[in-house]
């Protein structure tokens, strides 16, 4: 799922600093799971935010929701009442929750409240870790399920370079160097004649971010 | 012959190869390049120019090359993939090759977050086995990269790779040269070298895949300059092996350098032995004006001079 974490306060009150009535909108899908935007932290967000504005006499009153999907038209669309109340939206959705709203309310400024990090999973509680780049063109049938895109630091497609070492990565040395688990993993699944042809370069211009805005179109599903 | 440079032919003749290393000045200071260059000329066949080491900015490999053919010396241009996407690769290789740069290095390149530019975005639109592939394709087809597309003029490059017997997964270094070799390279640098028995296990297994008769190994060596550096390094450089009694020879040596350079020239003796060892390259990193004496002492001159 989508991993975020939320900006520092500062910046959060640097950004809202005009405004005197705001709507805080967390998500109930991706930032929930990830303790960033959920209606919880919506909750702490907004006393906290009261708090620091009422110390510098500048009261704040916010209007707290929590649409189960800040990225689906239909519960954006339900913001709707409060948002006319309101001066601004702090968004605690992830890039894509707040680009909806702005699809959808062209007068109001919308503010993200997180920092959307990446497509992650969890860990351990608490502990999220990247594992996918939405690159366009899943390799990861070549390389034991392990992906050198989002998990290799220079994205090797022919790994690993000399900088691992026991295991681990020279860049982050809390971090599993890729390459090894990639031979680990088609070691113990007896296909390591996998990493004996070279990976061809990427079609990054083409399949990628690089190739200009992404868009899928399933005709069978159009109305 | 594929590019014809002076490297090339005392390989392609069986002798037995040196070249040097010299990094660029941070700067444009062309005598920085020129004071290094005097130290090495006549000691080395050719001399590697670094591509932005550890991500410091430097002046450009390119242009340094240049320099140096100018000043007589021949360059080992390398090239990392960290900095350029294939257009600029592409388009460089035209540059240096017309420049007259007949060696070139291929490789990924040290991570950006080691240098003085951690905020920029590295590139890796190719790896370091895709570059080789890109050159050999450039050179023996006379074609842009996976494209139809035919270059005006010819590129001529002896083609080189690094290699690092002292990272892991240990098996699979040789499973990863072997895909070098399959990607067009001609000659191989290995880091450098002083965990002699694993290095000898590694050559074993080059062997048992017949890839020396295939590629031309040229064997890494730096000298010590003191038990600081060595400490230093066996803690801090991933990828380098410095065994415990090495770093004890040279803590307890009277005169540390010394004991540093002879232990690098008795390195060289050994590394020449191994069946499959071509050469031997020097990294004598701000040091340079050991490389005289180094070679000097290992009986490696003067340097053949081939037609």
């Amino acid at each position: 799922m989508i991993k975020a974490e939320q900006k520092p306060m500062e910046e959060i009150l640097k950004a809202i600093d005009p405004y005197k009535k705001i709507l805080l909108s967390g998500c109930g899908a991706c930032v929930t799971v990830c303790h960033a935007g959920g209606e919880k932290e919506v909750g702490l967000l907004a006393s906290a935010l009261r708090m620091a504005r009422k110390k510098i006499g500048k009261p704040l009153e916010i209007l707290e929701a929590t649409p189960a999907r800040q990225c689906e038209p239909e519960y954006a669309q339900d913001l709707s009442e409060l948002i006319e109340k309101v001066e601004a939206v702090l968004s605690l959705a992830c890039g894509v929750g707040v680009q909806t709203l702005v699809r959808y309310f062209p007068k109001i400024p919308v503010l993200p409240g997180v920092n959307t990090t990446f497509l992650g999973e969890t860990l351990s509680h608490g502990v999220w870790e990247e594992r996918c780049q939405a690159c366009g063109n899943c390799i990861l049938e070549k390389t034991g399920g392990i992906c050198p895109i989002s998990r290799c630091a220079k994205q090797l497609l022919n790994g690993p370079c000399g900088g691992s070492s026991k295991g681990k990565c020279e860049i982050k040395k809390e971090a599993d160097c890729a390459w090894q688990l990639i031979y680990d993993r088609l070691s113990s699944l007896g296909q390591l004649y996998k990493l004996e042809e070279m990976i061809p370069a990427k079609r990054w211009g083409v399949e990628s971010r690089d190739s200009g805005l992404r868009r899928i179109i399933r005709e069978d599903l159009k109305i | 012959m594929k590019a014809g440079s002076n490297l090339e032919k005392i390989l392609s003749k069986g002798l037995f190869a040196v070249t040097g290393e010299l990094g660029p000045p941070k700067g444009n200071d062309v005598s920085v390049v020129k004071r290094k260059a005097d130290l090495l000329k006549g000691y080395v066949d050719a001399v590697n120019v670094t591509d932005n080491q550890t991500a410091i900015v430097r002046m450009s490999s390119i242009a340094t090359s240049s320099l140096l053919i100018q000043m007589g010396i021949e360059p080992v241009m390398q090239m990392t993939t960290r900095d350029r996407n294939r257009i600029a690769i592409q388009s460089d290789i035209f540059g240096a090759t017309a420049l007259g740069i007949k060696n070139m290095l291929c490789l990924t390149g040290d991570h950006h977050t080691f240098g003085n530019q951690v905020d920029s975005k590295n590139v890796h639109d190719l790896d370091s086995i895709q570059l080789i592939d890109c050159v050999r394709t450039m050179r023996d087809e006379g074609t842009l990269l996976g494209g139809e597309e035919k270059i005006e003029g010819k590129i001529q490059l002896f083609i080189g790779a690094a290699e690092n017997p002292f990272a892991d997964p240990f098996e699979f270094r040789v499973v990863r040269l072997a895909k070098k070799v399959r990607a067009g390279v001609d000659f191989i640098q290995t880091q450098c070298i002083y965990d002699m028995k694993r290095f000898k296990e590694w050559m074993k297994m080059v062997r048992d895949r017949g890839l020396h008769e295939k590629v031309h190994i040229l064997a890494g060596v730096t000298p010590l300059k003191s038990g600081g550096m060595a400490r230093y390094m066996a803690k801090n450089v991933s990828g380098i092996i410095i065994p415990e009694e090495i770093i004890d020879r040279i803590v307890k040596a009277k005169k540390p350098a010394e004991e540093g350079i002879k232990l690098c020239v008795e390195q060289i003796q050994e590394l020449r032995e191994i069946e499959g060892v071509h050469g031997v390259h020097i990294m004598a990193i701000e040091w340079e004006q050991m490389v005289s004496q180094i070679t000097e002492m290992a009986g490696l001159l003067p340097r053949p001079k081939v037609e």
